[in-house]
C-alpha cells in the first residue's frame, strides 16, 4: 500500500503490498511472500507466450508515454542473429516523480523478477538497470538484492536449472535528465554523452552496442510478474479497456498527504487530491495541479473531474505522464512556480538542438523578468511564440515538454501574468 | 582494503561520499584493478566501463581530476579528449575538489512550493557559505539541486550518498548535528 500513507481506494495488491516494509527487501522474506514464482513459471513458457499474455493485459508503459508493453516486445527480432538486451530505466528524474524509487528501496526483488520475466519475453541475454545517480540509498539496496538473487540462482548461467541464462548489471548515471530519454540512456550506458538520436533506428532494431534492445520503465517491469501469475483478465479487473490495471501517483506540492498510492487507473482526479490525499493542506483551496509530472499541461480547480486514465487525462487536456501531480493551492504564483520548472528544462537541455539550448533558455530568462515586475505586455506574445519554436521541432520532446505547463499557465492564468506586468506596453 | 564487490553491481557503487581514499595512481593497486576488470566483464565493449571508472575516481578522490581522467583513459583505450568531453556533460562528476558534506538542496518545482529555497538560504547560514562555494573549514558546500526525486517528502536534501527528507528551515540545524556525529558515514 501506498508509503508514507494509506488509502481505502488503494489497491496495493501488484505493485505497493510490501512498501514500508523493510524486511521485504530480503530475499528470504520476499519468497515467503511468494517472490520469485512468477519467474519459475516464465522459465517454462517461451518468449511468445510471455509476451502474449502482457499484450492481452493491456499493460501500458509506465514512463511516461503508455506506449503498450506487449506490443514493444514484439517489436524484437523473433530469430535472434546475436545479442538482445533489455534496459530498465530507472533514471526518474522528471520533476515531480517519484514513484520508481519507491519501487527500488521497497520492493527490489519485485523488479529484478520483471526485468528477468522481459529478458525472456525479448530473448534478451543481459539486462542493464540504469538507476540516476542521486539515487545512491536506493542504488544500495537495489545491490544488495541483485548480489542475493544471484547467490540464489535467479540470476546468471542455467536460471533455475532451466538452462536459460540471463545477465543483470545495474548501472548508474552521473546527474543528466536527459539520460531518462530511452535514445539518450542508450548513449550513456554504452559510454558517451546522454545525448539523444532521431529515430529511426528504433531501439529494436539497433539499441545498446548496435544490438535490437527494448527499454522500459521501472514501474511497467514491476507489474509483469503478477501479470504473469495471475493472467491478464485479472490484471483487468482494475482500470479501463484501454488504461488497464493499477497505477502508482505520485503526488506532491500543497497536499495535506503527499506520497505514493497504487490506485485502480479510472478514479476521478479530484478523488485522489481531495479524498486519497486529504485535499490541501492549511484549509487552503486549489489553485493548480500539473497532474502528470512537470511535462502536463496544467488543470485548474474546476476541471478535476477527469477520470485518472491515458484517455481521460488527454480529454481534459493534459497527459496522464509519469502520474506525478504536483499541486498549487490558492496563495500560489503561478508566473514563479511555472519559471522554476522552466529553469529547470533549461538546466537539462542536452544542446544539441538550437530550439530547444536557446528556447528553454529564453522562456525562463522571459518569466524571471515578469517575474521580477520588469515584464512588458508584448513578453507574453514572445512566450507564445517561444511555445510554436519549442514544439515538434527537435531530436527529442524535452522541448515539447516545457510547452505543455507553459502554454496552458498562459492560456489559462493570463490574468498572474498581467497583474504582475502591470500594463506596461 | 580491497572490499569485494560483485561483478553485477561494480558500476553502481555510491561516488559521492564523505571518507575519501585518495590515489595518485587510480589502477595500480589491487581494488583498482579489481574494479575495472568486473566493470569491463559486464559489457561487449569496454568503453561502456567508462562512467563507471569515472565514478571510481570521484569515490577515491573526491573529484574527477585532469590525472584520473588520462588513467581512464588509458585503460579503456580511450582518447583523454574523448573521456573529457564525456566527463564534462555529467553535473555529478565534480571537476574540483569539493567539501566533505556536498550539499544539495531541492529547489525545484514541488520543494519550491513547498519552502526548498528558504530551506537553502538556512543552510547557506548556518554554514556560513555562499551556493556552491567551500565552507573555509573545508567541510561544507551548499548548492541548490534539480530535482532529487523525493517531491512528495519536500525539501529533499541529498548530502553525499544520503537523503534528509521533508526538511524545514527549523531542522536544518539536526541535519547539520547528525552529519557531525555521523561523520559522513
Ligand atoms: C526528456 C525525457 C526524459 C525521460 N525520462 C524518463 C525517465 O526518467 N524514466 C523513464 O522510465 N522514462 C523516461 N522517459 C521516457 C523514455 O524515453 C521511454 O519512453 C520509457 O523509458 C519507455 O519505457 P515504458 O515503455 O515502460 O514506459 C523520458 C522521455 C523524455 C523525452
Ligand atoms: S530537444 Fe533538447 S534535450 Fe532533446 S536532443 Fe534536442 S537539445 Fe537535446
Ligand atoms: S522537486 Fe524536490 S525532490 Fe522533486
Amino acid at each position: 500500500m501506498g508509503y508514507p500513507y494509506s488509502h481505502d481506494l488503494e489497491v496495493g495488491t501488484i505493485l505497493s503490498r510490501h512498501f514500508g516494509d523493510e524486511s521485504a527487501r530480503r530475499l528470504n522474506v520476499w519468497q515467503e511472500y511468494g517472490g520469485y514464482a512468477a519467474l519459475a513459471k516464465a522459465v517454462g513458457m517461451d518468449a511468445t507466450q510471455i509476451t502474449g499474455i502482457v499484450k492481452d493485459s493491456g499493460l501500458r508503459g509506465r514512463g511516461g508515454a503508455g506506449f503498450p508493453t506487449g506490443l514493444k516486445w514484439s517489436f524484437m527480432p523473433q530469430e535472434p542473429t546475436g545479442p538482445h538486451y533489455l534496459c530498465c530505466n530507472a533514471d526518474e528524474s522528471e520533476p515531480g516523480a517519484f514513484k520508481d524509487r519507491e519501487i527500488l528501496r521497497w520492493v527490489p526483488h519485485l523488479l529484478i523478477e520483471g526485468c528477468l520475466i522481459a529478458a525472456r519475453a525479448i530473448r534478451a541475454e543481459h539486462v542493464y538497470i540504469y538507476v540516476r545517480g542521486e539515487y545512491f540509498p536506493y542504488t544500495r539496496i537495489l545491490n544488495d538484492a541483485v548480489v542475493e538473487a544471484y547467490e540464489a540462482g535467479f540470476i546468471g548461467p542455467d536460471i533455475l536449472g532451466s538452462g536459460w541464462d540471463c545477465e543483470l548489471t545495474v548501472h548508474i548515471g552521473a546527474g543528466a535528465y536527459i539520460a531518462g530519454e530511452e535514445t539518450g540512456l542508450m548513449s550513456s550506458l554504452v559510454g558517451g554523452r546522454a545525448e539523444p538520436r532521431v529515430k529511426p533506428p528504433f531501439p529494436a532494431q539497433s539499441g545498446v552496442f548496435g544490438r535490437p534492445t527494448t527499454v522500459n520503465n521501472v514501474e511497467t517491469l514491476a507489474a509483469v510478474p503478477m501479470i504473469l501469475s495471475e493472467g491478464s483478465a485479472w490484471y483487468r479487473q482494475w482500470g479501463t479497456e484501454r488504461s488497464p490495471g493499477t497505477k502508482l501517483w505520485c503526488c506532491s506540492g500543497h497536499l495535506e498527504r503527499p506520497g505514493t498510492y497504487e490506485l485502480p487507473l479510472g478514479i476521478p482526479l479530484r478523488d485522489i487530491i481531495y479524498d486519497v490525499c486529504g485535499g490541501i493542506r492549511n484549509g487552503k483551496k486549489l489553485k493548480a495541479v500539473i497532474p502528470g509530472g512537470s511535462s502536463t499541461a496544467l488543470l485548474t480547480a474546476s476541471e478535476l473531474d477527469c477520470a485518472s486514465t491515458y484517455e481521460g487525462m488527454q480529454e481534459a487536456g493534459s497527459s496522464l505522464g509519469t502520474a506525478s501531480p504536483i499541486v498549487m493551492d490558492e496563495d500560489t504564483n503561478i508566473v514563479r512556480a511555472i519559471r522554476r520548472t522552466a529553469e529547470f528544462y533549461a538546466h537539462e537541455s542536452c544542446g544539441q538542438c538550437v530550439q530547444c539550448r536557446e528556447g528553454t533558455a529564453w522562456v525562463a530568462k522571459i518569466l524571471h523578468r515578469i517575474e521580477m515586475g520588469d515584464g512588458r505586455l508584448a513578453d507574453i506574445d514572445t512566450l507564445y511564440d517561444l511555445c510554436e519554436q519549442l514544439t515538434g521541432r527537435t531530436i527529442c520532446v524535452l522541448a515539447d515538454s516545457v510547452v505543455f505547463p507553459l502554454r496552458s499557465s498562459l492560456d489559462k492564468f493570463r490574468a498572474d501574468y498581467e497583474a504582475l506586468i502591470g500594463g506596461r506596453a | 582494503m580491497t572490499r569485494k564487490i560483485h561483478p553485477a553491481v561494480v558500476s553502481a557503487q555510491p561516488f559521492q561520499v564523505a571518507n575519501l581514499r585518495p590515489t595518485d595512481r587510480l589502477f595500480e593497486d589491487e581494488e583498482g584493478r579489481d574494479r575495472l576488470e568486473k566493470a569491463i566483464s559486464r559489457y561487449p565493449d569496454k568503453r561502456a566501463a567508462l562512467l563507471p571508472m569515472l565514478a571510481y575516481a570521484q569515490e577515491r578522490n573526491g573529484w574527477v581530476s585532469p590525472e584520473s581522467m588520462q588513467q581512464v583513459a588509458e585503460a579503456l583505450d580511450l582518447t583523454p579528449a574523448y573521456v573529457n568531453s564525456v566527463a564534462t556533460f555529467y553535473t555529478m562528476y565534480n571537476k574540483h575538489p569539493t567539501g566533505r558534506h556536498m550539499i544539495q538542496v531541492c529547489t525545484c518545482v514541488a520543494c519550491h512550493l513547498c519552502g526548498g529555497e528558504e530551506v537553502f538560504e538556512a543552510f547557506l547560514e548556518a554554514t556560513g557559505t555562499v551556493p556552491g562555494a567551500m565552507s573555509e573549514d573545508g567541510k561544507y558546500v551548499v548548492m541548490e539541486a534539480e530535482c532529487l526525486g523525493a517531491c512528495g517528502f519536500a525539501t529533499a536534501v541529498q548530502v553525499n550518498d544520503r537523503y534528509f527528507e521533508n526538511v524545514t528551515p527549523e531542522t536544518v540545524g539536526e541535519v547539520l548535528a547528525r552529519l557531525e556525529q555521523d561523520g559522513g558515514e
